[in-house]
């Protein structure tokens, strides 16, 4: 048996050290420790309510709008304030911006090019991997990061700025919009339309979301072997048997993505167990911080009491991470969550025969880019222009409450309690949170840590790489993690 | 085409790797393209880099040897010092060690030294509220010289920390000062302000090319969030006193946080996170807002406020209070005859 300690860990958001027990050729436990701790917290107490909108993005600039809109929600809840209809759309608009943004990111600069490694040279896509996803000179790579300036551009007119945008407030969008805006935003949606079917794809957006079963994937690829990058990433897949890779929990979580002014959302929350759709409780959300190093409160605590006080001299803690669990069970979250929750007849097939893994995740990203451009079309549509986006919005002195949202990597939550008008207590459970768990109090290792478990590693290896897909298929952000 | 020689280490601690993000939208159709022809190249960037654990390590060994020359080393996020001045509020995955001692370490070795964003630079929204992990700036803690390398700690070029401000920082400020960094004349002392920022952004004011410079003018006030007047009155805007072009320079292609509809809040000076008031608030005695224009006189501003007040055009003060323009300029013949 051996122990390995990887990290840096690097193309994931953020510090991530994990640490390896390694038996026979394979993982055999593993240990998930965010290295880093900040304290948002902690700043956050005392403050005036509304503050919290300009400190919460901060927590994370990779998905600094989807904390935004939690908090947002967390205070229209406080003061009673509902958004007027193009508030919530320009919300979903700079939502939709981000997430799809977060998914061109995660594929091409922190997934893909771990397939352009010397240690896959033999394998005959390899020179095709290392055209298009190299670091260095990945032609495909270069693309979409230009693709992704240009769409973000929509923040810098929706948001004034991205990261770190603080248009979004409780009473909707401090940002309205004119006709003639709304035509130059759908000029940048065609251009992002347009590397996707070219480049990602090779294939009309709504081809992609209607892929409904997996005769109808395989149909679709051997149509065009290899031509776009899902494509070949499937190829890729099929060749590493990444389906056998990074089994997740039988049990993934959806707050639901995208409310519309009438209430309903566009991807519709649920946990899902393989076999039904619940409505996921809130209330029996807790978090345990037996192996971090945050003082523990004798038990697993509802956020809505949490406590963060770092407590360094802790010998069974490992992480700055508490243990989210749902009425005590793990869960994984993100776009496979959403797509399973929402009902996708694709990602359901292959769930039902392989559950979450390094390809279910992957592909439930990547078919989500597709929808989340399309629900950005059909958003701009929507909106009336030179319409009013906003509300004020009056904070009361006394309040218990929080605010959902769906982040491109899973489920987010803020809960806050107002007492004199302050903020008193302001706790965050983010997506990676859940994802990267450490143990509870019975041991039980979170989702990452059980993932790893059977991953092979070559002898003499200190990174192994099946870990690092199997890490970076869940896209973890770990700034938001610890926060 | 020359290879690029210009060594950058970019490491990042008590942040929110949002520097390296807004980073990525710098205006190119070629990022690493626009990079290399600066003649920079980077040596590992977290987010960019292929590199992984031990081969990172071995990089950061080489980089202390001389084995590899440093020109640049970047420092995204805060210096997180805590607990106790240990340091293990973050260690460096995969070392065991403080980032704070690499960090130490590395800026002995590197030609220059940049902090990457206001958390780096001054300790930033990490340093906020009780500063829990006390955290603080490479060479500064809020507006007080010191930090973690002390205020006399020079670069082995000579320059102090270079501080590019901003929370985030816009890509065009980091890009150009690498780029001006890797150029044979560099950069000279006197290009930077102050508090270390270089002056190329820093020697504007935001307030420069607002869009509500009009309703500045008649003092022509926004009262609600989404209202188009001046946010300088009552919502908290301090554009008239912050230190960046971010209304001439626009951000994302036409973005700026004043056309957003929210006051700017100076993330590119040190102590932005504290302001001492609500951030979308403006506070005041006896009616007057206590930060007054940098170079402003106080009662020349009264003066010229209450004469500008008088003179508002009606279109003026209605769109002020409104989301979306309701008066439109009047039409009038501009020629002669
Ligand atoms: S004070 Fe602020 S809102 Fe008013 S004109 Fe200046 S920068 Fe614009
Ligand atoms: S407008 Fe002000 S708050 Fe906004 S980015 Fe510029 S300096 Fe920072």
């Amino acid at each position: 048996m051996t122990r390995l300690l990887v990290g840096p860990f690097n193309r994931v958001e953020g510090d991530l050290e994990v640490r390896l027990e390694v038996a026979g050729g394979q993982v055999s436990q593993a240990w998930v420790n965010a290295t880093m701790y900040r304290g948002f917290e902690q700043i956050l107490q005392g403050k005036h309510p509304l503050d919290a909108l300009v400190y919460v993005p901060r927590i994370c600039g990779i998905c600094s709008v989807t904390q935004s809109v939690a908090a947002a929600r967390a205070l229209a809840a406080a003061c009673g304030v509902t958004p007027p209809p193009n508030g919530v759309l320009l919300t979903n608009l700079m939502l939709a911006c981000e997430n799809a943004a977060d998914h061109l990111t995660h594929f091409y600069l922190f997934f893909m090019p771990d397939f352009s490694r010397e240690v896959y040279a033999d394998r005959a896509w390899h020179t095709q991997a290392l055209q298009r996803f190299s670091t260095h000179s990945g032609e495909h790579a270069r693309q979409a990061v230009a693709a992704r300036q240009r769409w973000l551009q929509i923040m810098g007119t929706l948001g004034g700025k991205w990261p770190h945008t603080q248009s979004i407030v409780p009473g909707g969008s401090t940002r309205g919009i004119s006709s003639s805006e709304r035509y130059r935003l759908g000029a940048h949606v065609a251009e992002m339309r347009g590397f996707l079917e070219r480049v990602l794809y090779a294939a009309p957006l709504e081809e992609v979301v209607a892929l409904d079963s997996e005769a109808a994937l395989a149909q679709w690829c051997i149509r065009e072997p290899l031509r776009g990058d899902l494509r070949l990433f499937l190829a890729i897949a099929q060749d590493l048997g990444l389906e056998n890779l990074g089994r997740g929990p039988d049990l993934t979580l959806s707050y639901g993505a995208f409310a519309q002014p009438d209430g309903s959302y566009t991807m519709a929350p649920g946990v899902w167990d393989g076999q039904s759709l619940h409505a996921p409780n809130i209330a029996q959300i807790t978090e345990d911080a037996r192996h971090a190093w945050l003082a523990d409160g004798g038990s697993a605590l509802p956020p809505s009491v949490g406590l963060t006080l770092p407590t360094m001299d802790k010998p069974e803690a490992y992480t700055w991470n508490k243990a989210p669990r749902l009425a005590g069970q793990v869960l994984e979250t993100g776009a496979l969550a959403r797509q399973l929750a929402d009902g996708q007849p694709l990602i359901r097939a292959l769930w039902q025969r392989s559950r979450g893994n390094v390809l279910t995740r992957v592909l439930a990203r990547s078919l989500e880019l597709a929808q989340l451009v399309l629900l950005t079309e059909h958003t701009l549509r929507s909106i009336e222009p030179e319409a009013s986006s906003c509300v004020d919005s009056r904070v009361p002195d006394h309040a218990d409450v929080y605010g959902l949202c769906e982040a491109a990597r899973g489920s987010l939550g803020h809960w806050l309690s107002i007492r004199d008008g302050r903020i008193a207590n302001y706790q965050i459970i983010a997506p990676t949170s859940w994802n990267f768990s450490p143990r509870d109090r019975s041991g039980t290792p979170g989702a990452l840590e059980a993932a790893l478990v059977g991953a092979p590693v070559a002898e003499g290896d200190t990174t192994p790489v099946a870990v690092q897909h199997i890490v970076r298929s869940f896209d973890p952000c770990m700034v938001c993690t610890v926060h | 085409m020359r290879e690029p020689a210009f060594n950058v280490l970019w490491l990042q601690s008590g942040g929110c790797g949002g520097c390296s993000m807004s980073l990525l939208c710098a205006d190119t159709s070629d990022f690493r393209g626009q990079l290399r022809q600066a003649g920079i190249n980077l040596l590992w960037h977290p987010s960019l880099s292929l590199e992984t654990g031990q081969d990172v390590q071995q990089l950061m060994a080489d980089c202390l040897s001389g084995k590899t020359v440093l020109h640049a080393l970047c420092l995204e996020g805060s210096v997180l010092r805590g607990p106790e001045g240990t340091g293990r509020f973050h260690l460096l995955a995969g070392t065991q060690e403080p980032m704070m001692t690499w960090v130490q370490r590395l800026s002995a070795v590197a030609k220059h030294v940049l902090a990457i964003g206001s958390c780096a630079a001054f300790g930033g929204i990490t340093a906020g509220g009780s500063n829990p992990t006390d955290a603080c700036g490479l060479q500064y803690e809020g507006d007080q010289a010191g930090g973690l390398l002390g205020s006399n700690w020079r670069s082995a070029a000579g320059l102090p920390v270079i501080n590019i401000a901003g929370c985030p920082t816009h890509p065009g400020w980091v890009i150009e000062t690498l780029a001006a960094l890797a150029q044979e004349q560099g950069l000279q002392a006197e290009q930077l302000d102050g508090l270390n920022r270089p002056r190329f952004y820093s020697d504007k004011l935001v307030h420069h090319g607002c869009t509500r410079n009009e309703y500045y003018e008649y003092k022509a006030s926004a009262e609600a969030p989404g209202d188009l007047g001046c946010m300088m009155e009552n919502r908290g805007c301090k554009g008239t006193q912050a230190h960046a072009d971010c209304n001439v320079r626009l951000w994302n292609g036409e973005g700026s946080c004043i056309r957003g509809g929210y006051a700017c809040i100076s993330c590119t000076e040190p102590g932005f996170e504290e302001p001492g008031h609500r951030f979308d608030q403006t506070p005041k005695v006896a009616g007057i807002p206590i930060g007054l224009p940098t170079d402003m006189h106080k009662a020349w501003f009264v003066a010229l406020a209450s004469l500008s007040k008088s003179a508002t055009p009606k279109r003026v003060k209605l769109n002020a209070t409104s989301s979306h323009i309701v008066v439109a300029p009047v039409i009038k013949k501009t020629r002669l005859s």
